[in-house]
């Protein structure tokens, strides 16, 4: 090396970012620490200070003093039914798109081969990726009233089937647009293809040779399944999970446009830092998902999920 | 073998991620203008051309684009310096860095809505279409800081050691060696961070002003449906639109997805 050839400028500061590791990394990293920590860590913190804010019910204005009176306002119990009603169905989407899920990711995993998976693959990633409105708009039009799915049924004699599931209390409504029941197929079928890729992730990572093993020592298909496949995609499972769940929790838009009257965490969120201009409150409810999954993320963290991501 | 009911229920379930999407186009060509009537009682081509002479549809789409542009060129400067830092190294803080680039994405869209809301709120900083921007380019880093890491992590650490040896300073090294190896990496998550934005509605709803984005304009149509068949159209096009960065985001990645074999 030609220690006495002139350098310019360029050379020295590149020497000295190779040289001093630090340097570089801080230089690096500066603009991204500095976007990450003042906007989005500052506005976490706003939210968070805002919820031991109240808001003057004569001025409308925030009075930042800290108080626990928005804690008191959630524990009423309409906004304790509504906690527990979006978990409730929180759970039961993740419940849904596992058992959903499972056969295609097997499927995919095992089995497929060559162009065959890759289109597989795309076809899954295609919903995950286009547009949310979109695919809701879909829902719109098949569950409405003369939509296609009335339609299916009336063609196959099966219009009772449905009458009789709209009639039923708590999932049935009017029409399936406007059901606890078409909530939920359409969360369903929005956090599937969340599911199916970790699931296939995780069924891609057993070797062969133990579901050999398996079959050797004289377990039946479904004995395979139960005790060897479905602890060992569990990681997938737990990680597609988080998704799920985590995306039910939060969702306000999906129960405004399909489903029944009742409100879910992220309405009230919105509604009540939209119309009534409530922020603190707000604020304070949506502390409600980020601590389920808080506590959901722990769980899965103990299960192995982040293995699988 | 796989068994037949596998193979039928695996079918099954890609026809039910799919089929939602093909009805779509299939109402964009129905002659029915009042009611979400199937079978459509005729097809027509008529709504294209009522679609195409409407101003907001246009202003919606435009806005769209700006927004997505700028949050995409933000997102990929912060994502790709990201990448290089925690490509390779370990230092301390590493994990927290990371998480701290996924949690927007990772947290519901409603709680980075509302914690940017009230972040903007308390500065008294008003909404514009750069709140707008500011929000978008948070949550669509972590698409490109995921793109140029693992590509970053398949470089050959020898490649840049030759470079070095050779008489590269650091800078030509990163302008000829590691961008052109970077670069279809880039451009893919380029293109999801693009989708991602241009789709983006919950986080918009909360920073946005008086703005109407094509998100917007197709939550407002679904919440009080007044123009259903140019809504139909509109819906295709967005349909069309994301189709295809994200298909060639998948082309230009696909070596580096960890179950590619």
């Amino acid at each position: 090396m030609h220690v006495d050839a002139p350098q310019g400028l360029s050379r020295r500061l590149s020497d000295l970012l190779y040289t001093r590791r630090g340097l570089l990394l801080l230089a690096l990293l500066g603009p991204v620490l500095l976007w990450f920590g003042v906007i989005y860590l500052g506005s976490l913190f706003a939210l968070l200070a805002n919820a031991f804010f109240r808001l003057d019910d004569f001025t409308g204005q925030v009075v930042r003093e800290v108080g626990f009176s928005n804690f008191v306002a959630l524990l009423e119990p309409a906004n304790l039914d509504s906690a527990r009603r979006t978990i409730v169905m929180a759970i039961a989407v993740t419940l849904a798109c596992t058992v959903l899920a499972f056969p295609l990711a097997y499927y995919m995993a095992r089995h497929a081969r060559g162009a065959q998976k890759a289109a597989l693959y795309i076809a899954v990633m295609l919903p995950l990726w286009s547009s949310y409105l979109v695919r809701l708009y879909a829902w719109k039009l098949l569950l409405a009233k003369e939509g296609a799915i009335s339609w299916l049924a009336q063609q196959l004699h099966a219009q009772w089937l449905l009458d009789a599931l709209l009639a039923t209390p708590a999932i049935g409504g009017p029409s399936l647009s406007f059901s606890t029941m078409g909530t939920f197929i359409v969360f369903v079928y929005m956090w599937l293809p969340f599911m199916v890729l970790p699931i296939m992730a995780a069924v891609e990572r057993i070797p062969a040779s133990t579901l050999e093993a398996s079959a050797d020592l004289g377990a039946h298909t479904a004995q395979t399944f139960r005790s060897v496949i479905l602890p060992l995609a569990m990681p997938g499972v737990a990680a597609g999970s988080i998704f799920t769940f985590s995306l039910t929790l939060g969702d306000y838009i999906i129960p405004q446009v399909i489903g029944d009257s009742t409100l879910y965490i992220g309405q009230i969120v919105y509604r009540q830092q939209g119309v009534a201009g409530n922020i603190p409150f707000a604020a304070a409810f949506s502390l409600v998902p980020i601590v389920v999954i808080g506590v959901y993320l722990w769980l899965a963290k103990r299960k192995g999920a982040f293995d699988a991501l | 073998m796989p068994s037949r009911w596998l193979r039928i229920s695996a079918w099954a379930v890609v026809l039910f991620l799919h089929i939602p999407l093909a009805l779509i186009v299939l109402y964009a060509f129905s002659a029915e203008d009042k009611s979400y009537v199937f079978p459509p009682p005729a097809l027509t081509t008529q709504w294209f051309a009522v679609a195409w002479e409407r101003e907001d549809v246009w202003d919606a789409i435009k806005l769209s684009f700006q927004v997505a542009a700028w949050s995409t060129a933000v997102a990929l400067v912060l994502g790709t310096l990201a990448a290089a830092a925690l490509a390779r190294a370990t230092f301390f803080g590493r994990d927290v860095i990371s998480l701290l680039l996924i949690l927007p994405i990772a947290l519901p869209g409603i709680i980075t809505g509302i914690a940017l809301r009230s972040g903007f709120h308390t500065l008294e900083i008003p909404f514009s279409f750069w709140t707008i921007v500011i929000g978008h380019a948070t949550f669509c880093v972590v698409v490109v800081f995921n793109n140029a890491v693992a590509r970053l992590r398949r470089l050959n650490p020898n490649l840049i050691e030759a470079s070095m040896d050779l008489g590269a300073d650091g800078f030509q090294t990163v302008r000829y060696i590691i961008l052109p190896q970077l670069g279809s990496a880039l451009l893919a998550g380029a293109l999801l961070a693009f989708a991602l934005s241009f789709d983006e509605v919950i986080v918009t709803t909360f920073t946005a002003g008086q703005q109407t984005t094509l998100p917007i304009w197709m939550l407002q149509e679904l919440i009080r449906p007044r123009q259903r068949p140019v809504t139909n159209v509109v819906a295709v096009v967005i349909i069309a639109l994301t189709f295809v960065p994200i298909l060639v985001a998948y082309l230009l990645t696909r070596a580096d997805e960890p179950g590619h074999r």
